[in-house]
């Protein structure tokens, strides 16, 4: 199982903050594809821009930004957690 | 009231005056909406020449609305002009705001006096932040003063004095394993899970940048009510370089300046990812490994590099992004030329202004502003690897005659 969190700024679509998606083996991309079916076409339309990830969000695997892992074809493991961040850093 | 709401700076949906940092709409930031007619109606330059000699003196511009601020007395900080050092890199007309002098010694004061003032408006029961170390200090002072607990995250090994210098006022110092990104995931996901806490630069950020505006405030107070040509600004996030722009903006909204023509340059230690895009071209894309004795403006992911990279070219400016010996070097030149000793953010800013004038970028007759964002004494440790060591003698004039004067 792969264990999932949603900031708050979620919960106006999602209604949940913490989930667990079976979604062992599949990629990043592969587990929004699951999100988008569980909470409709808006979480979509909102999270992604022309096949890309809005810059405003940022999606940690086990606290590593997949930027720096392999993008949105990460493979998720069995007990991975998955967390969605808002981008604030620094100031 | 000063305040009508916050807006999301990317597709501009409205919220209600209260601690939300991101728009449930695109996820973008909040900003903070005033009733500009209600401002413009109850300041002054002369009700602001009036006032405290802090940052508080510009309240009626700021976003709270009580009339009792947690204060240090951050701000209205030395203003000076620096012949010395301008004759050495070929400016006339140099100025310096030195925010070494602020009650915790860097200009992090500004922000979270506002944002602590502004976490009791909204009743809050502690205060956090991630820090790459000068908000650590400032934050722990302003939560003592405000009878406050405080949570803050710093990456592992930075600077000891900024650790003492929080640890000392009570402050509950948690350091992470890994870079400053790091630490700001995990505070950000703790600020999350307790949203009756107050994280300055996360669930309190659309207030806690408005207190950096007063840096744009003074600049232009203390030249007479006039504005620079240049100002030359270090870069982090990038939210200092916005709020300076939106505080000469707010000044021409209420009148005291006829229109805001300043040009703002930004500095960033070099391979960082906002000077970078600025300078060479392309997207603010983020940087995981951060190889730069600047601590202080280390920060991988800049969550307002977008803004400040638009904001840079829409002014006509540009970024600079001095080598790490570049940068001790400016250090090294403004404490012998100006008689202050400058924390490394600092020494960024001041190569970065040579970079500019030598490429002619600035114009030798051009007023200029640089800030000096924090105090030497902050980062000692780097310093000491670049300077002389001191001369060893025993106590005998012979001695001294033929060591020293020889």
């Amino acid at each position: 199982m792969i264990r999932v969190k949603f900031p708050s700024a979620f919960t106006s679509i999602t209604k949940e903050r913490r989930i667990e998606v079976e979604a062992d083996g599949k990629t990043v991309g592969e587990l929004l594809d699951i999100l988008f079916e569980r909470y409709g076409s808006t979480l979509r339309e909102r999270l992604m821009k022309d096949g890309e990830l809005v810059p405003f969000i940022n999606i940690f695997v086990n606290g590593e930004d997949i930027r720096y892992l392999n993008g949105l074809q990460t493979e998720l493991k069995d007990g991975d957690e998955v967390a969605f961040i808002p981008a604030v850093a620094g100031g | 009231m000063r305040v009508i709401g916050l807006k999301c700076r990317v597709c501009g949906r409205e919220f209600p005056n209260a601690p939300l940092y991101a728009c449930d709409n695109c996820f973008g930031p909040l900003e903070v909406i005033y009733n500009w007619e209600f401002i413009a109606e109850r300041t002054s330059k002369e009700k602001v020449e009036k006032g405290p000699k802090s940052i508080w003196r510009y309240a009626d511009l700021l976003p709270v609305d009580t009339l009792k601020p947690v204060d240090l007395g951050a701000g209205y900080t030395r203003f000076i002009k620096a012949d010395n050092l301008g004759e050495e890199i070929g400016l006339k007309n140099l100025y310096l705001l030195d925010d070494s002098t602020n009650p915790t010694y860097s200009f992090k004061d500004r922000v979270v006096s506002v944002a602590v003032t502004k976490a009791i408006e909204f009743g809050m029961k502690a205060v956090g932040c991630a820090s790459t170390g000068n908000l650590a200090g400032s934050l722990a002072a302003h939560a003592a003063k405000a009878k406050l607990p405080s949570y803050i995250f710093v990456p592992r090994g930075i600077e000891k004095n900024k650790i003492i210098q929080a640890v000392v006022h009570g402050a509950k110092i948690i350091e992470v394993e890994g870079t400053y990104d790091d630490a700001n995931r995990l505070a950000t996901e703790i600020a999350e899970e307790n949203p009756e806490w107050g994280f300055v630069n996360i669930n309190l950020r659309p207030y806690y940048v408005e207190g950096s505006k007063t840096l744009a405030y003074e600049t232009v107070e203390r030249l007479g009510w006039m504005t620079p040509d240049q100002v030359v600004v270090p870069m982090g996030s990038g939210a200092l370089l916005c709020a300076i722009f939106r505080g000469f903006t707010d000044l021409e909204r209420v009148g005291f300046i006829d229109d805001n023509k300043v040009t703002l340059n930004g500095a960033q230690p070099r391979g960082l990812p906002i000077a970078k895009a600025v300078k060479y071209g392309g997207n603010v894309e983020p940087v995981k490994k951060l190889e730069t004795i600047v601590h202080s403006l280390a920060i991988g992911n800049p969550a307002d590099g977008i803004f400040a990279k638009e904001i840079i070219k829409k002014t006509g400016g540009s970024a600079e992004d001095p080598s790490d010996e570049e940068t001790v070097e400016a250090v090294k030149l403004l404490a012998k030329t100006e008689g202050i000793f400058t924390e490394l953010a600092g020494g960024v800013t001041i190569a970065a202004l040579k970079k500019l004038v030598e490429d002619g970028s600035i114009d030798s007759y051009d007023v200029v502003v640089a800030y000096l964002t924090g105090n030497g004494l902050k980062t000692p440790e780097v310093i000491l690897n670049y300077i002389p060591e001191t001369i060893q003698i025993r106590p005998r004039i012979e001695e001294f005659e033929k060591v020293v004067v020889a």
